[in-house]
């Protein structure tokens, strides 16, 4: 409610150039206060919900990239020795001292005592293979090392002991937060020698971002080839029969997810609709059946239906609105069909091309249900990695470094989109 | 070696049915009266239903909730105890997981002979369940093997069909697609076995990176031809589907794919992998609920019930006094005993998984290996 | 896209039928994923495909036993008890919060409004697996991992984006000069809420409702990461059936669910058009 009602009438006040309200107060001040108080009821209004969602979303990914970088893990299992290592020089010849294999050996007694040695050697051993290992079959040997030179116990206990990298690697994850995840999570790694990329065949996570995106690029190419002449012949039929088939573009929009997956998975498995029908009518043989899922085509297919209400929508909002005079005056002035349209209406499209394109390239690059169900292993997505390393490998680290990635990207996305359309054009329906 | 003598004398007495003797239960106290115990859905969990938790309810009225989520079990276990909060009460896992659960201090160590039941002749559970305690959190259930099995209806193959493993690499013999577990055990050994390692070698190979590289090669002449699971339910419906036409899977899923389905598979027993699975109770129940378990934990593995779980699925009971009672299939009253992984037909060429090798190296060969698969 | 004039050239004339035709297909596209899974839903098979006896129309080749095993088989049962017992108190609070939040936004003074608004949208905006994961590691600290409150609160919290967003749109259109003649004429701000401003907004908070349910009742991510056994919904029965035993009990429940959906698309439509006719956008 706005209050830009001036009483200009009240004259019963002093004149003192002071313009008042009907209780002798300057209207100013009233003015002001009565602002304070729209904005304190609005907050009031909106806080409940903010309160809501900033402690059950906001605070939870805050959460995720807290744990992209947090790496309490090595000073809470083995304090004394990350305390001893500290005088240690890693660019050094040496194998840290005495001292150094004592601390260890008094960490692991507890650590092995409270089983969590082992939840270490995991951790290190996504930095360095063979610290899992490491860490097992020391903990089954460190009870029964005997007091006093501590340092050739474990190296014979295992000779990575012996190893310089080995305490590199430790003295170099022993503060609390660490780069690592995220330096997993692009392929590259911190060793003695600096910042490189991983072995070429230990690459994972470059190839799959890019196979993300070249894949997301592939459903937006055909939702916009497919939903261009949708929204089109929407645009310009009758109303009411356009009404009639919107139904139809609504009607998969507001279908469950996996009512839709389940559907293509029908379709195109190897003995499926589509195979049965097309061995049917003889156009191939019943031995060579097309391999449609459990692959890439299958995830951009079924994808591409999913999200393709996604790009109609607002392509159809967009040519709503663009003036049939325009092409009607670019024949007239005798342009032919394909100029008048290339030239003139197309153009015009081009803010629908854009809200549409990013929308369907947003919502495709973070799918999950649909590449994990038709995927299988080349169709998959970063984000059905990022599931994989929730709840199987358990390397919640990098999963969080991964989301928070894929995060970025779609924030920086999302804002392009805001600069085109604008937050407050989402439309829904 | 041991293990393996065991099984093999467990099974040969096979085809006595015992008497079903009704026995009182202990009365529990300060006792929890419901349960929410986590296994592997499919025609496993519910031969556990029938055998364990049904008979169980019926006499104490104790409720239970089902969650299939073993497959999930390491990392959400983690998840709860970060947070203080197991909702979990007891966990069907396999033996390397309850190994890894047990070393990272998610899983409560068992003291076996004290909260176990003895075998019916007194002998205590340590014996009796002998080298199957794997780890000191794990109580093992069953002995199941992971092997394989393909169509018999396959054209292309003019007749012929696989005979061993090694069928699996064989593309020109047996075209068509293959579905293999989403993980390196199994798959590894089983490369190199087909690439003319001896059985003995494996493990000293698989340790070194070439031969890692050997075994990813190996895999390689067929990675665009297979489908991979990660339930192993799976497979039996992909061959079923005709979407696959060899497979690896659990053998229990298998014979319930071609005996109670009336699938056209047949079993591929050449080298298949023994493997235990159990349960294992998460740490830091709380008292009411730990009390709870523990008194259905010794009634669900006691000797008879651990029997009367192989009439709904061929698997192998985990405790030596229970192989006399293992009799004929529920439903279909066939023999249990051929269809047993431990069945001397059955077992001609098996492979020993060595679990501590696999316990230091997982971390490893999984990275290793989904490095390899997403390339 | 008018009837074609008479005066086209035959090119024209074949571009036109061309392109209809091309459309019909993209239609056809778009409409036989879900139709075919109805009459499949009705196989007398346990197959996910047409067998001969169906495509020859004979009666026993279909049969209602994937819908009686729905309605008979626990683990559905269970399923869908969960779905209905989250889907509307999740919707419930999505749509109380989001409702006084975009009344809040709506007025004409609102400190930080970009970036309110940026936050209250951001569950709409990041990717479900992200939500996942961060639900997962933060509910897991606080020990709402597999609780029953745990999944209704993030179902909440992706659900009232959508509430905020249709509410809006009907507040955009709001005349404000009809407050201030129910002031004017000796109202209450309470009173002037419940009889001017509620009734015009129904239909946003109603469609806002409705999107808020279906996103709750559609969600399988998020509750698969954040859910236990006995939070089990519909949705995540169904990706465990398809991704390990693909039963055609699934098709079963699929045609319920498109059933659910064509019913919803209804209630939409006719509240959209109600809500235009009242704030006088459209002719009805």
């Amino acid at each position: 409610m706005s209050s830009t009602t001036t009483d200009t009438s009240s004259n019963a006040m002093p004149d003192d150039g002071v313009v008042r309200a009907a209780d002798g107060t300057p209207l100013k001040k009233r003015l002001a206060r009565a602002l304070r108080r729209e904005k304190l009821r609005s907050l009031m209004l909106i806080a409940p919900l903010l309160i809501f969602i900033v402690l059950t979303f906001i605070a939870p990914i805050a959460d995720m990239l807290f744990r992209s970088v947090e790496n309490n893990i090595v000073e809470d299992t083995i304090p004394l020795t990350v305390e001893a290592l500290a005088d240690w020089d890693p660019a050094s010849d040496e194998l840290p001292g005495e001292p150094v294999f004592a601390a260890l050996h008094a960490d692991l007694l507890i650590a092995v005592e409270e089983r969590i040695h082992t939840r270490l050697g995991s951790r290190l051993n996504y930095e360095s293979s063979g610290m899992s290992g490491l860490f097992r079959k020391t903990g089954r040997r460190v009870k029964r090392m005997d007091e006093g030179d501590y340092t050739a116990q474990f190296i014979e206990a295992d000779e990575d002991w012996g190893d310089l990298e080995t305490w590199r690697v430790i003295k170099r994850f022993s503060p609390p937060y660490t780069p690592g995840y995220f330096l997993n999570a692009v392929d590259a790694e911190q060793t003695s020698e600096g910042l490189q990329l991983k072995p070429e065949n230990e690459r994972i996570y470059l190839t799959l971002f890019n196979r993300t995106i070249v894949m997301s690029l592939a459903i937006t190419v055909s939702c916009l080839l497919l939903g261009f002449p949708i929204a089109y012949l929407l645009a310009h039929l009758p109303l009411r029969t356009s009404n009639m088939l919107m139904i139809l573009v609504l009607l998969p929009f507001w279908t469950s997810l996996l009512v839709r997956t389940s559907a293509w998975k029908v379709l195109l498995q190897q003995q499926g609709v589509i195979n049965d029908f097309l061995v049917w009518i003889g156009l191939i043989d019943d031995t060579n059946r097309l391999v449609m899922i459990n692959n890439q085509t299958g995830t951009i297919i079924a994808m591409t239906h999913i999200l393709l209400p996604f790009m109609i929508l607002p392509l159809f909002s967009v040519m709503k609105t663009i003036a049939p005079y325009y092409v009607r005056a670019a024949k007239s002035l005798g342009a032919n069909d394909w100029t008048a349209f290339w030239r003139v209406y197309f153009p015009q499209t081009i803010p629908g091309i854009g809200a549409g394109a990013i929308l369907v390239f947003i919502l495709s690059i973070g799918y999950y249900i649909t590449p994990e169900l038709v995927g299988g292993t080349s169709g998959i997505f970063i984000s059905n990695r990022i599931a994989y390393h929730i709840s199987s490998s358990l390397n919640w680290g990098l999963a969080a470094a991964l989301g928070t990635i894929l995060l970025g990207l779609v924030l920086l996305l999302f804002y392009v989109y805001d600069k085109i359309v604008g937050i407050d054009n989402v439309k829904l329906g | 070696m041991k293990l393996k003598m065991l099984l093999l004398a467990s099974v040969a007495s096979v085809g006595f049915t015992g008497p079903v003797v009704s026995q009182d239960l202990e009365p529990c106290e300060n006792c929890a009266d419901e349960m929410t115990l986590v296994s592997w859905g499919g025609a496993y969990q519910a031969s556990q239903v029938k055998a364990y938790s049904e008979p169980y309810a019926e006499m104490t009225g104790v409720t239970f909730v089902w969650d299939e989520s073993s497959n999930e079990a390491v990392a959400k276990l983690r998840a709860m105890n970060e947070a203080g909060n197991v909702t979990w009460d007891l966990v069907d896992v396999v033996a390397s997981d309850a190994i890894r659960l047990c070393d990272e201090g998610l899983a409560r160590p068992m003291d076996v002979d004290a909260e176990l039941a003895d075998a019916p002749d007194g002998t205590p559970a340590s014996d009796d369940f002998g080298d199957l305690l794997v780890s000191e959190c794990f109580i093992p259930q069953i002995v199941y093997s992971t092997t394989a099995a393909y169509r018999a209806d396959v054209e292309e193959w003019g007749g012929k069909e696989p005979e061993d493993i090694c069928a699996m690499f064989d593309m020109e013999t047996f075209p068509g697609k293959r579905s293999l577990e989403k993980r390196p055990i199994n798959n590894m050994e089983w490369a190199l076995l087909c690439d003319g390692v001896a059985k003995e070698d494996v493990y000293d190979v698989l340790e070194t990176d070439e031969g890692v590289a050997q075994a990813l090669a190996k895999l390689d002449t067929i990675k665009d031809q297979v489908v991979w699971w990660s339930a192993a339910a799976e497979p039996p419906q992909l061959l079923a589907d005709g979407e696959v036409v060899l497979a690896s899977s659990y053998n229990g899923r298998f014979f319930s794919a071609i005996e109670e389905q009336g699938q056209p598979f047949k079993m591929l027993w050449d080298a298949q992998v023994f493997d235990l699975d159990g349960w294992i109770i998460p740490e830091g129940l709380p008292e009411d609920r730990l009390n709870r378990v523990l008194h259905f934990v010794k009634f669900a593995t006691d000797t008879q019930r651990l029997a009367d779980q192989a009439k709904y699925i061929s698997y192998g009971p985990a405790r030596l006094s229970s192989a006399p009672l293992v009799g004929k299939h529920a439903e279909l009253g066939i023999d249990m005993a051929p269809h047993m992984p431990t069945d001397p037909e059955n077992a001609k060429n098996t492979f020993l998984y060595n679990y501590e090798w696999w316990a230091d190296n997982r971390d490893d060969l999984d990275a290793k290996f989904q490095a390899w698969l997403a390339q | 896209m008018a009837a074609l004039p008479p005066y086209s050239s035959t090119a024209q004339i074949t571009w036109y039928y061309a392109f209809r035709i091309i459309c019909g297909l993209i239609f056809f596209f778009l409409i036989f994923p879900i139709m075919v899974i109805v009459p499949l839903s009705f196989n007398a098979e346990n197959f996910f495909t047409f067998t001969p006896k169906m495509l020859a129309l004979d009666p026993a080749g279909y049969s209602f036993k994937h819908y009686q095993d729905f309605f008979t088989n626990p683990d559905w049962q269970q399923a869908l008890w969960n779905s209905v017992t989250i889907a509307p108190v999740a919707t419930l609070l999505a749509t109380g919060f989001g409702t006084l939040a975009a009344i809040g936004l709506s007025q004409s003074h609102v400190p930080f409004k970009s970036a309110i608004m940026a936050i209250l949208i951001s569950p709409m905006i990041v990717p479900l697996i992200i939500s996942a994961a961060g639900m997962y590691f933060f509910y897991s600290r606080i020990g709402l991992q597999g609780t029953y409150w745990g999944v209704v609160m993030a179902h909440a919290a992706l659900g009232t984006p959508f509430v905020i967003i249709t509410v809006t749109a009907t507040l955009v259109g709001f005349d404000r000069s009809l407050t201030r003649a129910s002031a004017s004429l000796g109202a209450d701000p309470v009173r002037t809420f419940f009889k001017v401003q509620m009734p015009l907004i129904i239909p946003g908070v109603v469609s806002g409702a409705l999107f808020a349910f279906i996103t709750s009742f559609d969600e399988v991510v998020v509750v698969l990461f954040l859910g236990s056994a006995s939070q089990k919904t519909l949705p995540w029965q169904m990706f465990t059936g398809l991704r390990e035993q693909i039963s055609p009990t699934i098709l079963a429940v699929a045609t319920l669910m498109v059933a659910i959906s064509i019913v919803l698309l209804t209630a939409l439509e006719l509240l959209r058009r109600r809500s235009e006719r009242l704030r006088g956008l459209s002719p009805g």
